[in-house]
């Protein structure tokens, strides 16, 4: 059993499947790929996880609890955090505050108003959020407006704030579209570490398959909105029905 | 000190400071002097900058942090006027009771207003507050006379109960609001050659009030609750996908703000005790977002200077007439004078709310900041100059 269990979801919108009967298992301490060529529902389905969209049938278990029907701060709360394809950061305030707010978000849950103490006064959340900062070598720019950050440095302060909260399960949604070589191949080396060091479950979507061989344990293939098939990345190589419908182009 | 920094610390003495002797800085000018026109330290007026910096910085809160735009606050100060002359119609007239329920049923009314309003964002909530506001304003007016007084407005009587107080004076009058026995309208007069210098009781209540405000705000402005309020501005999507709901932060958001409105109400009737539903009229919603926008949103000390600014140009523009012009053009050749006259005739007296105007839109195009983005750059223009002096005079030194 996965921690993460989705079972039978559909989702149509108007007259177009997006999703047909998707079944998805992610275990525990694993790196999940969900591949597959545009518009194969990939993002519908991760958008199902955090409770933007509702799926018409179905069910989507996170840790034995449902997530249907909860708000996407409530399905945060429990565990699961996104990183978008176009990072999506609190681009009018600094670097710093953007990590501060997942610190507070993690210790005082959905609202607090604390509206007389300063930052100063909870050195621990302070430490908490420059250390992540450390790990994401973004120290030196706290101070700066993240609107000013390069794209590159916006996706890593994206995934800092994700990886602040220690979720349990980590969504990330292209993180590397876009970007030049060297970065995609740092942003690689940045995830295998944090695997490493903090042993999280990962749930990756991706066109590029550099990215994920190098870093996924199972791999799921979406064409048209439903699984066609999940296997290790050696089988998917090797897997005719998989280059038929979508390694096909792309020379692996 | 007291929580804050150097700067911000800073910031709040230089407040302290323009507010303890505005009776003498708005004075420049000498009683006798043609230009005493331009004068603005009598009580009147003081009290009304004051009050009005309350109600914009309470605004700023809400607007300059979360970006939601009200245009419906005035309500607030509205029915915080009413909450206030009704303590002193029932209870006493000690204006401490009266601010308090101000404040308090203000909090009440934008709870509710805000729980609604707030289901909805950008030009939506803009429209639900000011649609509120209206209805506030046109119950007031006609509906609910017999607790609103009307048309005419909300008056004190002799034969208002008044329970801890006095219903009559001695003298047969109606009690005049007072702190503890401090009357608010007495004043202190000072003469200084051709100078006269007033110190009034209420303007350095409300004055007190307004540097409590403002401390609060500093405090609010620099909590991790400020932080999460300016997130909701910059990216509510991701604040919902960091775990945080932005409802309950904008609904405190907008609650601290009608109580900064309530607070100006209640001042307000402490300074003068009547309320009338024009308070509620949507110009005044309006007014309090040109303060914001023409001092600069979302900075601490932009709402105080454009409630300054506003209130200044309403006092001192709308009086000079064209008896005053006459005076003043009176040395230039008859035909001059009168062309002069008839140029400049536009832009004051009733027709201050133009040159208002044009100053906003050179504001807004110039200087998006707002005022506070105009000193910003000046004191970036003479720090420069300062620097480039000190560089171009370091090559005099002797060298040995």
């Amino acid at each position: 059993m996965g921690i993460l269990e989705v079972k039978g979801v559909n989702k149509r919108f108007g007259g177009l499947q997006a999703l047909g009967d998707v079944n998805l298992s992610v275990a525990e301490q694993t790196c999940h790929a969900i591949i597959g060529p545009n518009g194969a529902g990939k993002s519908t389905l991760l958008n199902c996880l955090v409770g933007k969209l509702i799926p018409d049938s179905g069910s989507v278990m996170f840790d034995g609890q449902s997530v249907l029907g909860r708000k996407p701060h409530e399905i945060n709360q429990m565990g699961i955090s996104r990183v978008f394809q176009t990072p999506e950061i609190f681009a009018d305030l600094t670097v710093l505050e953007n990590v501060l707010i997942p610190c507070f978000a993690k210790r005082d849950g959905a609202f607090r108003m604390h509206a007389i103490e300063s930052v100063d006064q909870e050195p621990e959340i302070k430490a908490q959020a420059e250390h992540i900062l450390e790990d994401v070598r973004m120290l030196e720019k706290s101070a700066m407006l993240a609107s000013a950050l390069s794209r590159g440095d916006k996706r890593r302060l994206e995934m800092a704030m994700c990886l602040v909260q220690q979720p349990r399960l980590l969504l990330l949604d292209e993180p590397t579209a876009g970007m030049a070589r060297a970065d995609t191949n740092n942003t690689i080396d940045l995830l295998k570490e944090i695997r490493d060091k903090r042993g999280l479950t990962m749930c990756i979507i991706e066109h590029d398959m550099h990215v994920v061989f190098s870093l996924a344990e199972r791999i799921t293939v979406l064409a048209q909105g439903s699984p066609l098939v999940e296997d290790t990345p050696e089988n998917i190589r090797g897997n005719p029905k998989v280059r038929e419908a979508y390694l096909g182009e792309a020379q692996v | 000190m007291l929580g804050l920094t150097r700067k911000d610390f800073q910031l709040l003495l230089i407040v302290i400071g323009l507010t303890m002797f505005a009776p003498f800085l708005l004075n420049p000018f000498p009683e006798t002097s043609a230009l005493a026109q331009f004068n603005a330290g009598y009580p009147d007026l003081l009290q009304r900058f004051v009050i009005f910096s309350i109600f914009a910085i309470g605004f700023n809160i809400l607007f300059g942090l979360t970006g939601y735009l009200s245009f419906g606050h005035a309500a607030f100060i509205g029915i915080g006027s009413y909450a206030g002359v009704w303590m002193m119609k029932l209870l006493t007239m000690n204006i401490i009771p009266a601010i308090l329920v101000s404040i308090l049923v203000a909090a009440l009314v934008s709870l509710i207003i805000g729980y609604v309003s707030l289901r909805r964002s950008g030009i939506y909530f803009s429209i639900l507050t000011l649609a509120f506001a209206q209805m506030c304003y046109a119950l007031a007016y006609s509906v609910l006379t017999p607790i609103t007084g009307g048309e005419t407005g909300l008056q004190l009587r002799l034969n208002d109960p008044r329970i801890l107080g006095e219903s009559v004076t001695e003298a047969g009058n109606i009690p005049v609001p007072h702190l503890f026995g401090l009357e608010t309208r007495d004043s202190l007069e000072l003469a200084l050659g051709n100078w006269v210098f007033t110190f009034n009781a209420g303007y350095y209540i409300a004055a007190v009030a307004m540097i409590l405000a403002f401390y609060l705000a500093i405090r609010l402005f620099r909590s991790p609750f400020g932080i999460m309020l300016r997130a909701v501005k910059s990216n509510q999507q991701r604040m919902s996908y960091t775990g945080l709901n932005p409802k309950p932060y904008t609904l405190a958001a907008f609650v601290i703000s009608g109580m900064y409105a309530g607070l100006a109400g209640g001042l307000m009737v402490a300074m003068d005790p009547l309320a009338g539903a024009e308070r509620m009229l949507w110009t005044a919603s309006g007014e309090v977002v040109l303060m914001t926008i023409l001092g600069g949103a979302g900075t601490l000390i932009g709402p105080v200077l454009g409630a300054g600014v506003i209130k200044y140009f309403e006092s001192i523009f709308s009086t000079i007439n064209r008896t005053v012009l006459e005076g003043w053009f009176a040395f230039l050749p008859d035909g001059l004078e009168n062309v002069v006259i008839s140029m400049i005739y536009p832009f004051v007296g009733k027709g201050w709310h133009l040159t208002l105007g044009i100053m906003f839109m050179l504001v807004v195009i110039f200087l998006p900041g707002g005022l506070v983005e105009g000193g910003q750059r000046l004191g970036r223009l003479f720090r420069r100059r300062g620097k480039r002096d000190a560089a171009e005079g370091d090559p005099v030194k002797p060298a040995e």
